[in-house]
This record gives structure tokens, C-alpha cells and sequence, in this order.
């Protein structure tokens, strides 16, 4: 404590100063190192060994991933689902944020209260609530037939359908927390402005809003498509063993199958394309919100 | 033209609202049905749910056949304290030093601390499941709490760096200037006025980590199991209805602590900008 408050104490030795606060970072940068870094190398260098016993190096685990048709499938699949899961969380959640700046301060503390509250309920909850109102004997299937539009249940589990819905509710937390932050700090006279020099609200909602918004849309787009691409839990209990995406892929040949170098290109592939998807978006995150300021 | 002008605002007005009223039923409502459901009498996932009965939370708490549920939940319980409080300090030191420092590498280090929140959190599991047990260690809680600590760490430093830059840096400078420390301007001056963006990343940590699923579930065995792969396991399996029991006490708990931690550090306000 002494030798850091000595070197901390002078504010008007720049250099020294700076020094010595960088090295409070340190014990966070060892961990990292250790436990992120170091772990994330080693599963690249796992992915370059044939056998499932790690002892012959070379490219077999590659060319065997994706050599197989059936793969480029799973990974097309994967990445669709998390645009579809995107593209509805907009369409529902969009309105919301809208309806958020219209609210006198005491309702918005209730509305945000409603979407943060399923965010700290834990995704296993959500994806089990989400099995008792889509099920066989489910509220939507008993609605439906009550109403006498259905004959017979509909399946709804282990559909693309049943998980896109599930995905989409479970994930809009993610969606409006930045879309709001970003909405709130809107000025209203920009939407006064708009409306006093005779534009409707649609017009104004498309000219003046979305694209100021744009910032927050887009990191909500990246973080509902990040973690409904890998959400393992919803993805095996709701969509099934008959809808196969690659977090299945992955869990199968690390954990069931041991083939630990084929999981390691499984997993790599996972990152690639779903970082890859992430750095398109927000580059058109970027772009659009650049030809705004001119 | 005035007509058309307000017979668009009307359906401005009916389709938003109409979209954002479905909205939250869609957040509500699943929740709403869960909790429902697990007060049911009967042996499936019927609803509406046949009679009333708490017989699902006393199979539950009954400590001899739900034993397992019961180590599970404590292993949670257990690695979410570890890894926040671990993850408090490294986080919180961190921020301090590079929150005011524009360097370049401070930014690449802030982004290199941030990567968690994108990366798949399954490919982080895999990697530190090779990764622990090249190195010959057997699953453990340690490791767990290790493995945890990296996910949810970014949310501490988060929020601690959101309120270490609304610190009004006079502030700092008449602490010092009135003869102070550096450690006596961080404990009196500093710590006090970012508490609150701490205690907000904290909470955000530990729940993160009770919920946490993708590194779990490559680091524990069956003794080690946290509560999201055992009640995994129970959905997986036969569809268990104390899994609705399990879910009933959860809703309850975060519904409790969000009302807490609202009144304490107005959690929604620090979460929104």
C-alpha cells in the first residue's frame, strides 16, 4: 500500500501517475490471460489434431466438418434462427420502446420494470413456461380448440415456429434495454418540430426517429442475435431432438461422443460465423448512422 | 388533407399500440402461466391447472426425495457469491485504473474484458473444459467459480466504469488538494460515490452467473451440477413437474430481489443508460 500510494501520490508527475494506475488493471488482465486467452488458444490448437485421443496433429477434424453437407446445413440453420429471432424481437419490441417516450415518468418505471423483471428470471424458467403454453395440453392449444379453431392440438413444440416465439420473448429483454436508453435521450422537440411542419407520425417515425435510434437498435439487433444462436437450453427442450443447430452439434461431440477436436471446429465455426454476422451488422450500424451526420 | 392526416395518426396510434400491448402480454403472460401451473393438483402441465395444491413445493422441500435439487441449488448459490465477489474486486480495481486513462491499450483492455458478452458463451465452456483438463484438474466448484468469474466479471466493470465517468473529477482534485491521500481521496471520496454502480454490477453478475448454462454445463459432473442443468435435465428426461415448483420459487425470488435492489440502487435507472 505504501509503494503504491507513494508512486500515486504525485498528480504532477504525469507519467509515473499514469503508470501506476494502469497497474490496478493488472490482477484483471492475469485472470484474463489465464482463464479466457489461454483456454481459447488451446481450443484453436485442439481443433488441429485428427484423433479423439489428441495425439496426431493435421487437418483431418476440418476437412471430416466440413466435408459433411449436412453441417453447412446446421450452421445455416443456426444463423437463421438467430436472424429470425432478431427480425421478430424488432417487429414486437420497436412499438414498445415507441409507446416508452410517450409515458408519464411513473408508467415508464413500471413498463421497464416489466421487461428487466423476465431478464433476471433464469432462462430455464422461461424456456419451461414457455413449454406449459405451447405444449399439448397448452393455454394456446386449449384457446385455439375452445374457440373452435382447431379440430385437434396443434404441435407447436419442436417446430421452427414454437422456437422462434420462445426465442423472441426470451431475448427481448435484450432488444429494449438498449433501444430505450438510446430512445429516452431523444430530444421531443425533434418529434414536435416534425409534426408542427406537417409530417404524420408515421412519417416522422420513419424519417426522424428510426434513424436517431439507429445506434440502439443495432446493439440490440447484436446481442439478441448473439445469445439466441447459442441459447443450448431453449434450443434442445423446445426445438428438440428433430431441429439440430450447432451448440447441439457442439455438446454432442464433446460430451457424448468425446471427439473433443471435432467440437473444437464445431465451436470454431460457432464463433466465426456468429461473430462474423455481428461485425456485417454493426458495420451497417455504423454506415447508416455516419450518412445521417452528414 | 387534415382527415388523411388524422386518420393517419389514428392507425399510428392503434397498430404501435395494438403491437406494443401483444408485446407485453408476450413478456407477461409465460411467466404468469408458469406460477400458475405449479400450483396444480394434478400430475401434467395442464392448463388450466387441475385444482389447487401446494403438493409440488412440499415434494420440493421435502429434504430426503429432492436432495439432489436441493446440493444443485446450494452449488449455484455457492458459485454465483464466489465469482461476484471475486469478480467485485478485480473488477472494480480494473476500472479504477483505466476508466480516466485514454491510452490506446487501455481501450483494447476494456474491449478485451467486455468480449465475454459476445463471444458463444459454449465455446468459452468448451475451451475451459480442454483447457482444465489438459492441465489434469478434476471438475470441481473451483473451477466452476474460475470459469464463472470471466462471464459475468463484465458486468461489474460495466457499471463501475459508467459511474466512475459521471465522477466529477474536481471532486478528486480538491480531495487532493486538501492534502489527502491517494488511498484515503479512494475511500472516502471515490468508493462511496460508485458504490452504487458497483452494487448494481454485482447484482448483475450473480444473477448471470445463477443463470449461467453454457459453462456449467462443460465444467460440472453430477455432484457438481448447478440448478439450470439439473432442471435441464429434469425437462430433458420426464417432464418433472416440480420443475414448475422449482420455477414458482425462482419467480419469487427474482420478483423479491428486484424490488430490493430497486429501492436500494434504483437498478432499472443504472441498466437503461
Amino acid at each position: 500500500m505504501s509503494v503504491a500510494s507513494d508512486l500515486i501520490d504525485r498528480p504532477r508527475e504525469e507519467g509515473r501517475l499514469r503508470l501506476a494506475e494502469w497497474q490496478l488493471a493488472l490482477p484483471l488482465s492475469l485472470a484474463f490471460a489465464a482463464l479466457f486467452l489461454a483456454p481459447l488458444l488451446l481450443l484453436g490448437a485442439t481443433s488441429f489434431f485428427n484423433d479423439e485421443k489428441i495425439t496426431q496433429p493435421g487437418f483431418a477434424s476440418w476437412t471430416k466438418f466440413f466435408g459433411d453437407p449436412f453441417n453447412y446445413k446446421v450452421i445455416l440453420d443456426t444463423l437463421l434462427l438467430g436472424l429470425k429471432t432478431v427480425c421478430a424481437t424488432v417487429v414486437i419490441g420497436y412499438p414498445v420502446a415507441l409507446v416508452y417516450i410517450d409515458l408519464p415518468a411513473r408508467l415508464q418505471k413500471v413498463l421497464i420494470f416489466i421487461i428487466v423483471m423476465p431478464m433476471l428470471l433464469s432462462v430455464v424458467v422461461r424456456t419451461f413456461a414457455w413449454i406449459v403454453v405451447l405444449g399439448r395440453e397448452g393455454v394456446v392449444n386449449q384457446l385455439l380448440l375452445w374457440l373452435g379453431v382447431i379440430s385437434e392440438p396443434l404441435r407447436l413444440l419442436q417446430t421452427e415456429l414454437g422456437l422462434v416465439i420462445s426465442l423472441t420473448q426470451i431475448e427481448m429483454p435484450l432488444m429494449l434495454l438498449p433501444l430505450i436508453s438510446v430512445m429516452s435521450r431523444l430530444d421531443p422537440n425533434l418529434r414536435d418540430a416534425s409534426a408542427a411542419l406537417g409530417a404524420s407520425r408515421w412519417r416522422t417515425l420513419f424519417t426522424v426517429i428510426v434513424p436517431l435510434s439507429m445506434p440502439g437498435l443495432v446493439a440490440g439487433c447484436l446481442l439478441v442475435f448473439a445469445s439466441s444462436t447459442t441459447a443450448f437450453i431453449s434450443q434442445t427442450v423446445i426445438g428438440g431432438v428433430r431441429l439440430i443447430y450447432l451448440p447441439l452439434v457442439i455438446w454432442q461431440q464433446s460430451l457424448v461422443v468425446y471427439n473433443w477436436p471435432l467440437a473444437a471446429v464445431a465451436s470454431l465455426s460457432l464463433v466465426v460465423s456468429v461473430l462474423s454476422v455481428i461485425a456485417a451488422l454493426s458495420y451497417l450500424g455504423r454506415r447508416s448512422s455516419r450518412h445521417l451526420h452528414g | 388533407m387534415g382527415r388523411r392526416q388524422s386518420f393517419l395518426d389514428l392507425s399510428y396510434a392503434l397498430v404501435i399500440g395494438g403491437i406494443a400491448v401483444l408485446a407485453v402480454l408476450i413478456i407477461v403472460s409465460p411467466v404468469v402461466i408458469a406460477l400458475m401451473t405449479s400450483f396444480t393438483e394434478g400430475r401434467s402441465l395442464k392448463f388450466p391447472p387441475t385444482g389447487f395444491s401446494f403438493g409440488w413445493y412440499e415434494q420440493l422441500f421435502d429434504p430426503s426425495r429432492s436432495r439432489p435439487i436441493h446440493r444443485a441449488a446450494g452449488n449455484s448459490l455457492e458459485v454465483a457469491a464466489m465469482s461476484t465477489l471475486i469478480g467485485v474486486v478485480l473488477a472494480t480495481l480494473a476500472a479504477l485504473g483505466l476508466a480516466r486513462n485514454r491510452a490506446r491499450s487501455a481501450r483494447v483492455a476494456d474491449n478485451l474484458f467486455m468480449s465475454p458478452l459476445v463471444l458463444p458463451g459454449i465455446a468459452f465452456g468448451l475451451a475451459a473444459l480442454v483447457y482444465f483438463s489438459t492441465l489434469g484438474f478434476r471438475p470441481s466448484l473451483n473451477l466452476m467459480i474460475a470459469g464463472h468469474l470471466i462471464v459475468t466479471m463484465p458486468f461489474i466493470l460495466r457499471t463501475t466504469t459508467a459511474s466512475l465517468s459521471q465522477l466529477d473529477p474536481a471532486l478528486l482534485d480538491s480531495s487532493q488538494s486538501l492534502g489527502a491521500s491517494w488511498f484515503y481521496t479512494l475511500r472516502r471520496v471515490t468508493l462511496p460515490l460508485i458504490f452504487p454502480g458497483i452494487a448494481a454490477g454485482a447484482f448483475l453478475a450473480f444473477m448471470a452467473s445463477i443463470d449461467n448454462v453454457p459453462v456449467s454445463l462443460f465444467l460440472s459432473n453430477a455432484r457438481t451440477d448447478t440448478l439450470p442443468i439439473r432442471m435441464w435435465g429434469m425437462m430433458e428426461s420426464t417432464l418433472d413437474v416440480r420443475v414448475a415448483a422449482v420455477s414458482g420459487v425462482l419467480i419469487g425470488c427474482a420478483f423479491t430481489l428486484m424490488l430490493i435492489m430497486e429501492w436500494t440502487v434504483g437498478l432499472t435507472r443504472r441498466m437503461r443508460d
